[in-house]
């Protein structure tokens, strides 16, 4: 902690203010041993689950007067579908008119320039196409666009098929229209959620990781709290943001016992930023089974294709298959042909959690809506369920409407008048021109030292990161950060010298360093350190 | 240390190309040539190649990596060579400035009158092989691997499988059943070794690994850790074999699949590459397209011995020197050096027609398949032969060269192109 202090010094102009209160045991370098603990303390609000949902709902509950806490079963925040999808802010002309899936895509779509802006996070619109490729799927795009109209979609235009190839040249010459919506937008997801949480953090939320909920506390039909891995908590209200695993934490609540998430995988691959660049989000025609194989840029420059959707019984696999690959290569070739394979430098994998719940209107005829509510036969509890695509979109109007579900349930929300909205963004030496680069390093040589070479990320903006407002202790947390280890030689280079600084910074031996948590550490024991006689 | 404004010769990176060409550079005659290293220390990727097999050809002895590297370091070093240590080249532009990066002098700029790029290489990755499954941690290159133990002095794992024949995966093989870990695999997916025979017979024979060839990997099983891997035999075509699949328990998966000359910089500089080796397009004298920016050693294309890294430094960093002290070259007559029968690429691309005169200029090269019989190695101007030598075999995994000698000037002069085959001797 010592060059903590240090950093707080020299980068006092810089570092962000902690107004509220952090549990101690986030700073502890061996948090995630798992020790019991029993806070006395009586929460207001727990929110279980730190994905996009969860933090958005903890950024929008920490405006007011409460004691919330945060927790996460992972190492991380964020590491189940908010670290996996195809980061895209939709328009909103694809969900079922009606459903709560179309009004709070609607809804959110214009809340995230504002965000991006108090969050300090990568946000751009380029605009999206779905695009038709032969006359036979040309209806299609009318359907889409009708249901756009209705949904209350703006900025949205047919256009033909010349104007598609001279918005983008490297589209199949056998395109026959589009539907272009110009608030199609990109973010990077982590980005967007870490930076609500850490303003949820600014403002006083606490967050415990390596925390599994195991069940509720109950007195008759009221929620008192929360039994977990670490022990018990206390609260009037459990707000389950719990993502593929929601199905399984109301059921212990006894709450629609019908309801039950599937994992829908999707594969992706990332392409190296050098060999292709796209200009927009190309979407192909809709089937039933989503949205389709697209192709997009990233904030980050990359091109990313994907996903896939295969409805899988372990919600736990995320592995990539052969014929995945090859399937998402064959669809984004559809719309990209020259799109090379061989410029592929990563593949990932995201489990959508696909519900089953019938729109909560009578009227609309649609069987895997979102689950946003206070269920009726127990108190305290509200329930977010199957927040699949376009979950991410969806996610600050979700927060918005628990806060609404809290008030006409009668809780008297006072806003805090010290509510900070933003949250500063930290430097980034590869986003920067050469004099800015030159003045970030006078603020702290740490910044002069670029330990990810494909990427350019410095030890001034790691060790930043590992003592920011909710610590990065893993690779895998530094990586998500920063986009350390994401180019061409995925983290050959800085691997060693990134579990050098975690070590270093978190004071513990080069052994306990992990990529994503316990059981993932990356060294086993020091050379020649042999009992005689026996390896391992 | 003081850092000018501008410098004869600039060298990125002080591996064994880049510290060939300092020296060279130097001896030459240029009044300052100044290296810059991202690491700590002098000597590039040698610091982690402690096993022996350096210096056979330049130095007739057999050294490990580091004391191969110490001889180019004390040279260098006392004949007034200057350093930048622990620093980054983040941007050169073809007007040979570089921005650069480091903790102890900050964000700057500086001007070169030649640049030598040495940058090396880097390793492919798992994706660019794209090995499906599940992505825990415990999948590591076999450079990283070999960083951990040599340089670090921790051991990744305990019992591993490696994916590809290169010569980093062999000898890491037996370096890692030195320090107590058990290996228990190599596998290949190509028919024959991708590294030098030489490493098959002392890295993996003599420790009784066993080598799969026509083997590969269809999916990593692990949430956390790597827990195991399953292999799959395949077909020539590279299509999985149904019935062959066989689950490996393992904690750590090593890959030495092929090695990509490093050039995100000569990109930015305007120097136009290879797509065949994946390095600049250069002359005999290691000049690329720009001028006045010379490539020397892994960056230009993969070699398998570290002794003609560094006399391609030699070459490259004398003629950096001869450029910055007249700073203007004459017009050059080229005479395109084109691959041939069984032969992947030819380096360098291109002759200077009156090269010879200056002195011999040697031809690197690869070739497509391993011809496990006599061969002629032959350079032709269309169809009339220039030069040609014999072999006992040609194999991928080893470099072959040929030498043309100023004997050879007056049909080199008149040539219209120069083409080098390979092919068995029964085929002449």
């Amino acid at each position: 902690m010592r060059s903590f202090g240090r950093c707080m010094m020299s980068f006092a102009l810089l570092e962000i203010q902690f107004s509220g209160t952090i549990s101690v045991e986030i700073f502890c370098p061996d948090w995630w041993n798992s020790k019991k603990t029993m806070s006395r303390k009586k929460y207001d609000y727990i929110i279980i689950g730190a994905g996009v949902v969860g933090s958005m709902v903890a950024r929008w509950l920490s405006r007011y007067q409460a004691d919330i806490l945060l927790i996460d079963k992972d190492a991380d925040v964020c590491m189940g579908a908010t670290a996996a999808n195809s980061a895209i802010i939709h328009p909103g002309y694809d969900p079922v008119p009606g459903s709560l899936k179309a009004l709070t895509n609607v809804r959110a779509n214009p809340m995230w320039d504002q965000l991006s802006q108090e969050l300090g996070f990568a946000f751009e619109r380029p605009g999206d196409f779905v695009v038709a490729i032969g006359e036979a799927e040309l209806p299609a795009l009318e359907r889409l666009y009708q249901q756009g109209i209705r949904n209350g979609v703006p900025g949205m235009r047919l256009i033909s098929a010349d104007e598609m190839c001279e918005r983008e040249p490297l589209i199949n010459p056998d395109v026959s229209g589009a539907l272009w919506a110009s608030t199609g937008g990109i973010c990077d997801p982590f980005q967007a959620a870490i930076a609500a949480a850490e303003n949820a953090v600014l403002n006083g939320v606490e967050v415990l990781l390596n925390t599994e909920f195991v069940d509720f506390l109950m007195e008759g039909s009221h929620i008192v709290g929360i039994r977990t891995n670490r022990g018990d908590f206390s609260a009037r209200w459990v707000i389950n943001a719990a993502g593929i695993h929601a199905d399984q934490v109301m059921h212990r609540a006894g709450v629609r016992p019908e309801f039950q998430i599937k994992a829908r995988k999707g594969e992706y691959l990332v392409f190296d930023s050098a060999e292709i660049t796209t200009k927009h989000i190309y979407f192909p025609v809709p089937t039933d089974k989503g949205k389709g194989i697209l192709v997009t840029n990233t904030v980050h420059g990359n091109t990313i294709i994907g996903p896939n959707a295969n409805v899988i019984e372990d919600k736990e696999d995320t592995s990539s298959t052969k014929e995945g690959l090859d399937e998402i290569t064959e669809g984004a070739r559809k719309l990209i042909p020259s799109l090379n394979p061989r410029a592929a430098i990563a593949t990932f994998v995201g489990l959508r959690p696909m519900g089953n719940a019938r729109s909560i209107d009578p009227n609309v005829d649609y069987g895997n809506d979102f689950v946003i509510e206070i269920p009726e036969n127990v108190r305290g509890l509200v329930n977010l369920g199957g927040i699949e695509s376009p979950g991410l979109t969806a996610s600050p109007a979700i927060a918005e409407m628990v806060v609404e579900l809290l008030k006409d349930a009668g809780e008297k929300l006072v806003e805090k008048k010290e509510w900070n909205p933003i949250r500063p963004a930290r430097p980034r030496f590869r986003n920067m021109s050469h004099a800015q680069r030159q003045a970030l390093c006078e603020t702290d040589p740490a910044y002069g030292r670029v330990i990810c070479r494909c990427e350019n990320v410095t030890e001034g903006e790691i060790i930043r990161e590992i003592h920011a407002p909710i610590p990065a202790v893993t690779y895998d947390a530094i990586k998500r950060r920063t986009w350390l280890g994401t180019g061409r030689c995925q983290g050959g280079f800085d691997m060693s010298r990134v579990v050098a600084i975690l070590s270093r910074e978190l004071g513990i031996s080069p052994l306990e360093v992990s990529k994503r948590g316990i059981e993932s550490e990356f060294l086993f024991r020091q050379t020649k350190d042999l009992e005689v006689g026996g390896a391992n | 240390m003081l850092i000018k404004d501008i410098y004869d010769v600039v060298v990125i990176g002080a591996g064994p190309s880049g510290l060939a060409a300092a020296i060279e550079a130097k001896k030459a005659g240029a009044r300052d040539v100044l290296v810059i290293e991202r690491d700590v220390e002098l000597g590039g990727i040698l610091l982690q190649c402690i096993h022996n097999g350096f210096g056979l050809q330049t130095f007739k002895e057999d050294l490990p990596g580091p004391e191969y590297a110490q001889r180019y370091i004390n040279e260098a070093r006392a004949i007034g060579v200057e350093f930048l240590l622990d620093t980054m080249v983040m941007d050169v532009t073809p007007q040979k400035r570089l921005f650069l990066s480091s903790q102890q002098y900050g964000y700057f700029a500086l001007d070169a009158r030649a640049i030598v790029l040495a940058m090396g290489c880097r390793e492919r990755t798992r994706a660019q092989v794209r090995i499906p499954g599940m992505r825990p941690n415990g999948v590591y290159t076999a450079g990283t691997a070999q960083r951990w133990v040599n340089v670090e002095g921790y051991m990744p794992g305990k019992n591993f499988v490696i994916l590809g024949s290169g010569d980093i995966g062999m000898i890491m093989a037996r370096r890692l059943t030195f320090e107590g870990a058990k290996v228990s695999r190599v596998l290949e997916i190509q028919s024959y070794l991708s590294g030098l025979s030489r490493n098959y017979v002392q890295c993996l024979q003599d420790w009784d690994i066993p080598l799969q060839l026509q083997h590969t990997i269809k999916r990593v099983i692990g949430k956390n850790r790597v827990e195991a891997i399953e292999s799959v035999a395949v077909d020539e075509r590279w299509n999985f074999i149904p019935g062959t699949e066989e689950i490996v328990p393992c904690d750590t998966l090593l890959l030495s699949v092929g090695l990509i000359p490093e050039n995100e910089l000569s990109k930015k500089a305007g120097v136009l590459l290879d797509p065949v080796t994946g390095g600049p397009f250069v002359d005999e004298r290691f000049q690329t397209n720009v001028p006045g920016i010379f490539a020397a050693g892994n960056v230009v294309h993969v070699y398998d011995l570290v002794d003609y890294v560094s006399i391609a430094g030699d070459t490259a960093g004398m003629n950096a020197a001869k450029y910055a002290l007249t700073e203007s070259q004459s017009e050059v007559d080229y005479i395109p050096v084109k691959a041939g029968r069984n032969v992947r690429y030819v380096v360098p691309h291109k002759l200077d027609r009156r090269a010879l005169q200056r002195g011999d200029v040697q031809l690197q090269l690869r070739v497509t398949k391993p011809i496990e019989e006599d061969v002629w190695l032959e350079v032709r101007d269309e169809n009339k032969s220039i030069v040609r030598r014999s072999e006992r075999y040609a194999r991928p995994g080893e470099m072959v060269t040929i030498l043309l000698k100023p004997s050879m000037a007056d049909a080199v002069r008149e040539a219209i192109s120069l083409t080098v085959d390979v092919y068995p001797k029964a085929e002449a």
